[in-house]
């Protein structure tokens, strides 16, 4: 692959209604400082991928509507409707197919739909919509699988959400920075079983950008170029019943292909920080195990030996994660972001150290039906 | 937010999008709904090259991509392999919560089944048998089957 880097980024701080931004506001908002972080201006953009989806926005053709807003007009526009990850995958192909520099823009208002009934239309028509099934009744499902494998107590799903809650505390962009107990997790409202309130995120309302360019371009960027070292993407089965849910396929297979193109031969070692996409706690642990970070089943221990906690070998979701904030599709690039971030060292409070190497994933589709996973560097 | 903006109440409009689909239940589809509505049997396809039984039946199998075409009539009954009990409304549920919905693992059948569970909720666990109840009207969709009861 020739040579790519992410130069740009920029995120709302995500919030449970945004009463003052419409779609493209928050758009423009974050076109705008993408642009200045990078230190280019719209003249160095040839190529636009927006993040969103019609059902979500109530909008048809949605990418339409912020295409001025990204600095689109006159431009090769284009929408993803996928997570973050997938439209920031696009982008990067843009840019190995000859555009120089691709800004890829996702937005997402929570407040403004219904994610029940708009989740629920992603399940098949004819056999399994009249159920009523959406995102969190599956997810639950997928937790039960889990669990009942491996032996897991809920206890070890809420230390995730402990953590990352915790760890939102030190990301300004974050919308439910908390410090709680297990016990508070535990004794949360009853949702789904096993799943309660506090294992599961929020609404929220936010926009992400991200600026992705080719070597040329990079050279002259404001900031430290952040190297695109490795990126997958793969998906199974559609419905539930096809597929084991306490075995995420296609993850370790987007992993595998990711890791072979950057090089990565032991991941715990050579990863240093990683930020994945875990609307619902129990999914932090199982996508761990997916991306080959331990043996099935032991995810929810590495958070029990201190390895993905703050100052561990490998922290995992330093920022508090989609539980700490869930704009959907957006959470995806998020995640793409914080990696950026880390890498240049510009993570604040939450910054890990020395982390030259790090990993972000997102997924589309009810319990993780497609994940892509990113490895990007400080080395070129 | 514009200052003002914290002393008012913000403006909202309400959407009238309303959009009616009328969706063909397809081949295997329509077979598999006109059994449930006319025999209260539940049917499935059977890949010819990997042997796999689909229920709900699938026109192709995805990992061999080849064409379906042999029927199978599994069992009204299986065994649990994942549920939820959910105890929060919204309106397209076809039960009042809390309820459970499962993947079954029905007799002659290779994949999860997903439906309801209305009944014994406290009772659930993955690995017990469950029996399908159909409705007394039946109209040739996915609830002529009421949910699944344990045996």
């Amino acid at each position: 692959m020739d040579k790519a880097a992410i130069i740009g980024v920029a995120q709302t701080k995500y919030e449970r209604r945004k009463k003052d931004q419409i779609f493209a506001d928050m758009v423009f908002d974050v076109t705008r400082e993408a642009l200045d972080d990078a230190g280019l201006t719209l003249g160095d953009i040839d190529s636009v991928v927006t993040v969103s989806n019609d059902f979500f926005d109530g909008r048809t053709i949605s990418g339409m509507a912020v295409g001025d807003a990204s600095g689109g007009q006159d431009k090769n526009i284009s929408t993803v409707s996928g997570d973050g990850t997938f439209g920031a995958f696009y982008g990067l192909m843009r840019v190995l197919s000859g555009y120089q520099t691709t800004i890829v823009v996702a937005h997402y208002k929570g407040s403004e739909g219904d994610v029940k009934i708009t989740t629920n239309g992603m399940f098949d028509n004819i056999f399994h919509r009249l159920l009523g099934i959406e995102a969190i009744s599956a997810a639950a499902l997928q937790a039960n699988v889990y669990m009942s494998r491996y032996g897991i107590r809920e206890e070890d799903f809420a230390e995730i959400s402990v953590k990352n809650h915790g760890n939102a505390r030190n990301n300004p962009f974050a919308q439910l920075p908390m410090k709680i107990t297990v016990k508070d997790v535990m004794k949360s409202k009853k949702i789904a079983d096993p799943l309660k309130l506090l294992d599961c995120s929020p609404i929220s309302d936010g926009a992400a950008a991200i600026i992705i360019a080719n070597e040329k371009i990079a050279a002259r960027a404001k900031k430290k170029p952040v190297w695109i070292k490795g990126v997958a993407h793969c998906c199974e089965d559609y419905f539930l019943g096809d597929r084991d849910l306490a075995n995420p396929v296609a993850l370790a297979e987007a992993a595998k292909k990711a890791y072979a193109m950057a090089g990565i031969k032991n991941p715990v070692k050579e990863i240093d920080v990683a930020e994945v996409l875990e609307p619902f706690s129990y999914m932090e642990p199982l996508w761990l195990e997916g991306l080959g970070f331990c043996k099935p089943g032991e995810g929810g221990k590495l958070i029990g030996k201190g390895i993905t906690t703050m100052g561990g070998k490998l922290p995992v979701n330093p920022s508090g994660g989609a539980l700490s904030a869930n704009p959907i599709l957006v959470a995806g690039l998020a995640r793409l972001i914080e990696a950026t971030l880390q890498v240049r060292g510009e993570a604040g409070a939450r910054q890990v150290k020395k982390a030259d190497t790090a990993l972000a994933h997102g997924f589309n589709g009810p319990c993780g039906q497609s994940h892509c996973v990113w490895i990007v560097g400080g080395k070129k | 937010m514009a200052e003002w903006l914290k002393e008012v109440k913000p403006l909202t409009l309400k959407g009238q999008i309303a959009v009616p689909y009328t969706w063909w239940v397809g081949d295997v589809g329509s077979r598999f709904m006109v059994s449930l509505r006319d025999q209260q049997k539940i049917l499935g396809s059977k890949c010819g090259k990997c042997g796999k039984v689909y229920v709900p039946p699938r026109k192709n199998c995805g990992r061999c991509f080849v064409d379906i075409d042999e029927w199978v009539a599994v069992a009204q009954e299986g065994v649990i392999e994942a549920f939820t009990i959910v105890h929060y409304g919204y309106p397209v549920q076809p039960a009042k919560p809390p309820f459970a919905y499962a993947l079954i693992k029905l007799e002659g059948a290779d994949v999860g089944f997903l439906h309801l569970i209305k009944k014994n909720l406290g009772k659930i666990k993955n690995g017990l048998r469950v029996k399908a109840v159909f409705r007394k009207e039946r109209t040739g969709q996915i609830l002529d089957i009421d949910s699944f009861e344990l045996i």
